[in-house]
């Protein structure tokens, strides 16, 4: 086959995935990554618990990159309205999570002057 | 390459940042880097999100007003995070940690319904591409739906059960005390049968943007029926348990709109609260259902009066600063009444008294102490305390018998011998610090009144033991002044 028959072939192959190996893609993604998580967190201190806490927190804030999309989108009215929404929710989320944890970390190692 | 791939590889970025970020939680020192890894994860990934295909056509067709808006909501949200962050006291933070993570998980189930909102639009569509891809997601029990279900379910349980622990945190007077109704356990299963009867109808039935709401509403009740019998000892089990939540509604989402550094990262999030779940429950000898569930017995195993009567020494500030004049070592144990109290100041202020005298002073953290993981460590941290003083439970157990005194601050349950010693009490079997094989035990209490367990202690009783009647800051303060005049 010829390089250039390839390319359709397999941009084809991308835009109709169907649907169950979607599924079984994102399991996958899904598994390892909690997998990775077990594996990386068990190694945490006691003392970092709280700090871990609110660090993991302003991860969960990802969900902002969903709510950009959505709102960015402006497919519907009322879709963008409760995607914006959902910005500002996740926003507060991400930079309070992280300032937070920035916050108490500096505790933990006082400056040297 | 496409912009696709382009985008993809960014969320790869972030992703990776993401598992460097926890990496590097594990000392004091390399969290920091690790947060400031974390938050670069998450702009590269909002970028991204910002370039990704139907938000750029959208700006090409109509001109940047989309975008501007998105930012204009992300600004109004940093700023409010940035205030909050900035502004609430250090005693407050698994009250502020507990409402951070509520808006997450409201985002989630707004994202999860912006999108069926969405989808269902664009299946009337005339564009018969478009109308054809958004009927094949909404056919039955496909990704779409059940994920659509699942993180409006979760999101919502998240929500509100971080905003009942958080009104609990603060005691706002109408969540202070636990909700003890006796019917909750059928309120909740009934509430549980009519999740699973909304989620399954939505699988089946994913055009119906009704159901979702309902299903929200009802998530919503059950975060806050789920919520509101656990009382306060329990809490660093529940914000665990809400954080893992968070991460999981954000990676439900990922499944929603098929987007991997969701899945990624929310359940990196996931995972990381369920093991500082399972922690907590180790370090209480209880069962996660025990904890959700059971509220704690109410067999009593001892009456106060018994354990008591007569047996109580209580001592003033120079008695017990005369006693620490003879330590080479003390012992300092934190609990939750030191964070009410405010007195980690004090304590340091104590701890620097001491060691002028040439005493060896370290602090012995009890893995459920305060009301978060970790709440002692962020709390001495804040009164300049070095972390290498801060000894883990199991670590410092071993010294009690070489220590001359310990000194009990805040801390009940956690300090109770009877776990060890007595099978039938609520506590048995829960881990403790072993304060009664000091030669001395001085514990600083308001009264005698029970901790969470509500179980009188043997150790208040105590041949070894001097009960110090007062306010635990004043209390420390005095015993300083003391400590200094002697």
């Amino acid at each position: 086959m010829s390089p250039s028959l390839v390319i359709p072939l397999l941009a084809e192959a991308v835009v109709a995935e169907d649907p169950a190996t979607r599924f079984i893609r994102l399991l996958t993604v899904f598994l390892l990554a909690m997998w990775v998580g077990f594996e990386v967190i068990t190694k945490v201190p006691q003392r970092l618990h709280t700090p871990l806490t609110s660090g993991s927190n302003a991860i969960s804030g990802i969900t902002a990159v969903g709510a950009i999309v959505v709102a960015g989108a402006m497919a519907t009215r009322f879709g963008s309205l409760l995607g914006l929404l959902a910005v500002i929710l996740a926003m507060i989320n991400v930079v309070g999570g992280f300032v937070v944890t920035h916050r108490m970390l500096e505790m933990f190692n006082p400056k040297k002057k | 390459m496409s912009s696709q791939a382009w985008i993809n590889l960014a969320y790869l970025a972030a992703s990776m940042l993401f598992i460097v970020a926890f990496k590097l939680m594990t000392g004091p020192r390399t969290a920091v880097k690790g947060n400031y890894l974390g938050a670069a994860g998450m702009a590269i990934a909002l970028i991204a999100a910002c370039c990704e295909g139907p938000v750029v056509e959208r700006l090409r067709a109509v001109g940047s007003g989309g975008l501007v808006m998105v930012g204009i909501a992300a600004a109004i949200g940093s700023v409010i995070g940035a205030w909050m962050a900035l502004k609430y006291p250090m005693t407050g933070m698994p009250q502020m940690v507990a409402l951070l993570n509520g808006f997450g998980g409201a985002a989630s189930t707004l994202v999860a319904g912006a999108e069926l909102w969405n989808m269902t639009a664009a299946a009337k569509s005339d564009a018969p591409a478009v109308a054809g891809l958004a009927a094949a997601n909404l056919a039955p029990w496909t990704q779409f739906a059940i994920a659509t279900a699942l993180t409006g379910l979760i999101g919502a349980v998240t929500f509100w059960g971080s905003f009942v622990a958080f009104a609990k945190l603060e005691e706002l007077p109408r969540f202070k005390q636990a909700w003890t109704n006796p019917n909750r356990h059928w309120i909740n299963l009934g509430l549980a049968v009519v999740t699973l009867l909304l989620i399954w109808g939505l699988c089946i039935y994913p055009r119906s943007v009704l159901l979702y709401w309902l299903l929200v509403v009802v998530g919503s009740v059950f975060g806050c029926t789920l919520t509101m019998p656990i009382g306060g000892a329990d809490m660093p089990v529940v914000i665990c348990l809400l954080n893992s939540y968070s991460g999981l509604a954000a990676a439900a989402a990922g499944f929603v709109i098929d987007n991997s550094v969701l899945v990624i990262a929310g359940s990196l999030v996931g995972a990381s609260g369920l093991i500082l779940t399972a922690i907590m429950c180790k370090a209480m000898n209880r069962s996660l259902v025990g904890v959700l569930f059971g509220g704690l017995g109410t067999t009593t195993a001892a009456n106060a009066d018994d354990v008591y009567a007569g047996k109580v020494k209580s001592a003033s500030a120079e008695e017990i600063a005369m006693v620490l004049e003879g330590a080479s070592r003390v012992v300092i144990v934190p609990g939750y009444g030191l964070a009410v109290a405010q007195a980690q100041h004090a304590v340091r202020e104590l701890a620097t008294a001491l060691e002028k005298r040439g005493t060896t002073v370290e602090y012995a953290i009890h893995p459920v102490a305060g009301r978060m993981p970790g709440h002692m460590n962020v709390l001495l941290a804040e009164a300049d305390i070095a972390y290498e003083k801060l000894r883990e439970m199991d670590d410092i157990n071993p010294t009690f018998p070489e220590t001359d005194v310990a000194i009990v601050i805040g801390a009940n349950d956690v300090v109770n011998p009877a776990a060890r010693t007595d099978p039938k009490c609520p506590i048995a079997g829960m881990p403790i610090l072993d304060v009664d094989k000091a030669k001395t035990v001085v514990v600083v209490k308001r009264s005698l009144s029970p901790g969470f367990a509500g179980i009188p202690n043997p150790l208040f009783a105590a041949d070894n033991t001097l009960m110090y009647f007062a306010d635990g800051k004043k209390a420390i303060l005095d015993l300083t002044a003391a400590l200094q005049k002697g």
